[in-house]
């Protein structure tokens, strides 16, 4: 039978792909946001994992609490994408500098 | 056998498509590998027994999430080529950084295998199918943190909506205090017949 450290391994894994992922395209909002997405994945599968090997159902819930967020996040980070580009005509970040941050 | 196998199926293709979701150089192809990599993910939750979760992965996210990014991908006129500068100098401190954040993960998991509590521990046999033992603790227990969580998406959706919404000057909207201004009166029904036309 498969270990839950091999669960915990894959979700490692996918995790810093995507983080690297945030780390490469550093310009690219859209690739950004998608490696969000995968580092949220990697989360959703260790509490799975873990909800799974523990019997206890809690993390499944949680589980869905964060793809709601993740979706939630996905929405508004893509419709602020949307709008930057209407007033800027690039999506890349270093074109958000109006504040000098 | 045949679940080791389909775990390590899955693995190595969530893990294969992640990968080609950073590397790909056009970013509807990135959008694709996604779907693949959530895909395998579903699987992966499957193999444990989480047909809820792995059913909503799919539907929120093939269905909604993945469809959302492409739409945005085609939809805008964006110059993915001058945004890759920066993707090789970026690669090799990348690398390092994500191996350093692997290795520690890594060393985390075994040392947490060597440890009492789940060493060797297979998956508990359950008294009810997953959708029933969930609904009953989202409907009990998390009940409120559920209503939180539909609050979260209906915030999402109005701000999603706010943020895009623009009023163009060239199209004709209804005025509504005229209209109900109108009399009666004002309106005359006709109906003439064939070639006949009408007086005004």
């Amino acid at each position: 039978m498969i270990s839950l450290s091999a669960y915990l391994i894959v979700a490692a894994v996918v995790f810093t792909i995507g983080v690297l992922g945030i780390f490469l395209n550093r310009r690219n909002v859209i690739l950004m946001l998608m490696a969000i997405e995968l580092i949220l994945l990697a989360v959703n599968i260790n509490l799975v994992a873990f909800s799974a090997y523990l019997g206890d159902l809690t993390g499944q819930v949680l589980a869905m609490f964060v793809l709601t967020v993740a979706a939630a996040e996905a929405a508004i980070g893509l419709a602020i994408l949307v709008i930057f580009f209407r007033r800027r005509g690039t999506i890349a970040v270093d074109a958000a500098d109006r504040m000098r941050g | 056998m045949i679940a080791i196998l389909a775990f390590y199926l899955f693995a190595t293709l969530t893990i294969a498509s992640s990968i080609a979701v950073i590397f790909a150089r056009n970013p509807v192809h990135s959008v694709l590998w996604l779907i693949v990599s959530f895909f395998n993910a579903a699987g992966l939750m499957l193999l444990v027994g989480a047909e809820f979760i792995a059913m909503l992965l799919v539907i929120v996210y093939v269905g909604a999430v993945a469809v959302l990014f492409l739409f945005v991908v085609m939809m805008l006129d964006i110059d993915f080529a001058s945004l890759r500068t920066g993707f090789t100098r970026n690669l090799p401190f990348g690398i390092i950084v994500a191996l350093v954040l692997l290795g520690e993960m890594v060393v985390a998991v075994f040392a947490h295998k060597a440890g009492p509590m789940l060493a060797g521990r297979q998956i508990p046999e359950a008294h009810q199918p997953n959708i029933v033992a969930l609904g009953e603790l989202l409907y009990s227990r998390y009940l409120f943190a559920f209503e939180l969580a539909g609050l979260i998406l209906l915030v999402a959706m109005i701000g999603a909506i706010v943020l895009t919404h623009r009023s163009r000057g060239d199209t004709r909207t209804p005025k509504v205090a005229r209209q109900l201004r109108r009399r009666p009166d004002t309106v005359k029904l006709a109906q003439p017949g064939v070639g006949e036309g009408m007086k005004l």
